[in-house]
């Protein structure tokens, strides 16, 4: 974790504040109390409501975005597998299937989806972004084979309800609680367990990963696999909340993920990043958008902010650790004992 | 051990799933489900209630920017402002299902009193606009209907008896009265044009029409090259020809070009539905006489009036309530909540310039 040298003479804590990650969730914080104080209707049960709802589809796909992004790959194909599972969710519901049957298969279609990456990019060892990219088209392409463009609306009300609506007449959406879960599931694998290390590790450097004896290839597969799922089940709740089965469902939706899961603090790069931070990027997006909106201001203003968001998230921590390294080297010209060699390599 | 743990995510995550579909006992498949929206308003309406001022109505097409709903949704600012309410318009970039939705719950957040939506996908929106009438906003559905459980009234803008009607009255005027016409339609399966053709057909046995000769339908696909070429095939195939009618804004488009560059120009005329911007050059230079659609900024401008009213007590979107829309004069509400806009609007040389769309 982090470099002993420092942390004598820093508390750790104290070095986690001025990383990127926590600074995005304060950020998030910040927007949604001035937000709540400063815009009408915008702190209200029901608004927070509707802002949980809109972000939980990306939330739930930046979970595994997170692990693929810190191992050095990427997944551009997870709305379109959104799409294809919600098309195929619509021509089983036709075909007479019971839901408790197709929703459980979605899930594994999701997972084969996945697989299919996950074989291209570790036993193939082709580049995940070519490859990604390419089954983003490919499975746009066959959602719209399966559907055409025709929906398919009339899902069954219990679960319709079930996912648009909230806990118990509280603000609180029940889909919420999977995504929690599974939040929670995610961030104890990345940072409290040795597979989460690993994950760190290979996106450190694969070679390195692989001396020590970390399967990098076999992680990366089944990180591709779990990726699949959760777009499964994206695309299964995605379908049920707006009860209406499409090819075009979520499209476009992979650059939102890709842009939470970046201002969130993991670097394009691998290596570096927390779960935390992402789910800060997560509400942070979702925050301004909503907002925004509240406001009336023109979808354009809001891509120009989330644009410069981005790059700002990208830029600072640059700025930050070479700033720090430029300290460093002015102290080791003066006769001060010397200083840790690395820092901010942890996380 | 890695593998280990991450097969337990995948369980972990399928589980969850598996959660989810427990949630309802039993078996439920398509043939038991019933999506049932909340019925319709019983609330009595009255018909003198005063208009309210300073209605707040949001326009949600559906995109913005794009040029027939701007004209849509300016015929609505017209609307409100002769209402003394107040016009917003919001809306997606892109045309998708889900795209609405959240803005549905903006306004709902905004407190508007009616959303007039053009919605990109009946179902979709179903749930959020229901959400917005449960906290009492009005909802006003025009140019594309949402489901008919989640709006209180849907303004359509032409019914199909209208839209056939005229075509033949066009064909009729054209010919003088006698002669063989032909169609030049989109594809032989398409819903609308396949309603107005048998609207057209059923026209043609009245007596008033009992000279015209129908020759032939063609089928252009409507794709410009393919309906260029059915036109040049047609006023080859039957040379007395007298009118060409194409119910598509790609057919009659291209077979005005067509006749506008040949020595049939002046001689065959052609009608049918179209915009006044791509028929404009046509209708100058004198290869058309006149054509007819319905008229965008109309549309719009009924769904405030619809909206207004809605808001004021004067219609609840029961069958048989009537209401006033201001230049456009009083509206019945149909089965389901219809409103229909009415015949459409026949442009020719003397009011094309009026219209930009």
């Amino acid at each position: 974790m982090s470099d002993p040298t420092t942390a004598a003479r820093r508390p750790a804590w104290l070095s986690r504040l001025a990383s990127w990650d926590v600074a995005v969730i304060a950020i998030a914080i910040v927007v949604l109390l001035v937000a709540s104080g400063t815009i009408d209707n915008f702190g209200t049960g029901r608004n927070y409501t509707f802002l949980l709802l809109d972000l939980l589809p990306i939330a739930l796909m930046a979970l595994p975005m997170t692990f693929i992004i810190v191992t050095g790959e990427i997944d551009l194909s997870v709305a379109s597998t959104l799409g294809l599972t919600s098309a195929v969710m619509g021509s089983l519901w036709n075909s007479g299937l019971t839901i408790e049957t197709i929703i459980p298969l979605c899930i594994v279609l999701g997972a084969v989806l996945g697989a299919v990456n996950g074989f291209f990019v570790t036993v193939l060892k082709l580049p995940s972004l070519a490859v990604t990219i390419g089954t983003m088209a490919l499975y746009r392409g066959l959602a719209f084979v399966v559907l055409g463009d025709s929906a398919v609306a009339d899902f069954p009300g219990s679960y319709t309800s079930w996912v648009t609506g909230t806990v118990g007449g509280s603000s609180i959406p029940n889909v919420l609680i999977p995504l929690i879960v599974l939040a929670i599931v995610f961030g104890v694998v990345l940072h409290a367990t040795p597979i989460g290390r690993g994950v760190f590790a290979a996106g450190a450097s694969d070679t390195a990963a692989r001396f020590a004896g970390i399967r990098t290839g076999r992680a990366k597969f089944w990180l591709y696999v779990v990726s699949g799922a959760v777009a499964g089940l994206a695309g299964v709740l995605w379908t049920l909340r707006y009860s209406s089965a499409r090819a075009d469902n979520g499209f476009g939706l992979e650059l939102a993920v890709v842009a939470a899961v970046l201002l969130g603090g993991v670097s394009i790069f691998g290596g570096k990043g927390t779960l935390p931070g992402v789910l800060g990027g997560v509400v942070l997006l979702s925050a301004l958008q909503n907002a925004l909106r509240l406001q009336d201001v023109s979808n354009e203003a809001l891509n120009i902010v989330t644009g410069v968001l981005l790059i700002i998230s990208v830029l600072l921590p640059n700025i930050l650790s070479s700033t720090r390294a430029a300290l460093q080297r002015r102290r080791r010209r003066s006769p001060s004992p010397k200083a840790g060699a690395l820092a901010g390599a942890e996380q | 051990m890695s593998r280990r743990i991450l097969t337990g995510v995948v369980s972990l995550a399928s589980a969850a799933g598996l959660v989810l579909s427990l949630t309802a006992c039993g078996g439920t498949t398509k043939n038991d489900s019933t999506g049932s929206g909340p019925a319709a308003s019983t609330a009595s309406a009255d018909p003198n209630a005063a208009s309210k001022q300073g209605v707040k109505m949001a326009f949600l097409p559906k995109q913005l920017n794009n040029p027939y709903s701007d004209i849509e949704v300016g015929g609505g600012k017209t609307a409100l402002d002769e209402l003394k309410g107040e016009y917003k318009l919001v809306g997606p970039n892109d045309a998708s299902a889900s795209s609405q939705v959240s803005y549905i719950n903006t306004l709902i957040q905004q407190q508007q009193d009616v959303i007039g939506i053009a919605a990109n996908d009946p179902n979709a929106v179903c749930p959020s606009l229901n959400q917005a009438r449960s906290a009492g906003i009005k909802v006003v559905a025009f140019d594309s209907d949402a489901a008919k459980s989640c709006r209180d009234v849907f303004i359509n803008q032409a019914s199909t008896q209208g839209i056939g009607e005229q075509l033949a009255k066009m064909a009729n005027e054209l010919a003088g009265g006698e002669g063989e016409i032909a169609i030049l339609s989109a594809t032989p399966n398409a819903t609308n044009q396949n309603a107005w053709i048998d609207v057209m057909k059923q026209q043609l046995t009245k007596p008033e029409y009992s000279k015209l000769k129908l020759d032939k339908i063609a089928y252009g696909n409507d794709d410009d090259q393919k309906s260029f070429q059915e036109a040049q095939g047609l006023l080859q195939s039957f040379p007395n020809l007298k009118v060409i009618v194409s119910p598509t804004t790609v057919g009659i488009a291209a077979a005005a070009r067509y006749v506008s560059s040949s020595s049939y120009k002046g001689k065959v005329a052609i009608t049918g539905l179209g915009t006044p911007n791509q028929m404009r050059a046509f209708v100058k230079d004198g290869t058309v006489k006149e054509f007819a659609l319905w008229n965008p900024a109309d549309i719009g401008y009924l769904a405030a009036y619809a909206g207004v009213a809605l808001s004021s007590g004067q219609i609840t979107g029961a069958q048989g309530q009537k209401f006033k829309a201001g230049k456009l004069g009083e509206y019945t509400v149909g089965a389901d909540g219809e409103i229909v806009l009415g015949p459409p609007t026949v442009f020719n040389a003397d009011n094309i310039d009026k219209f930009n769309f």
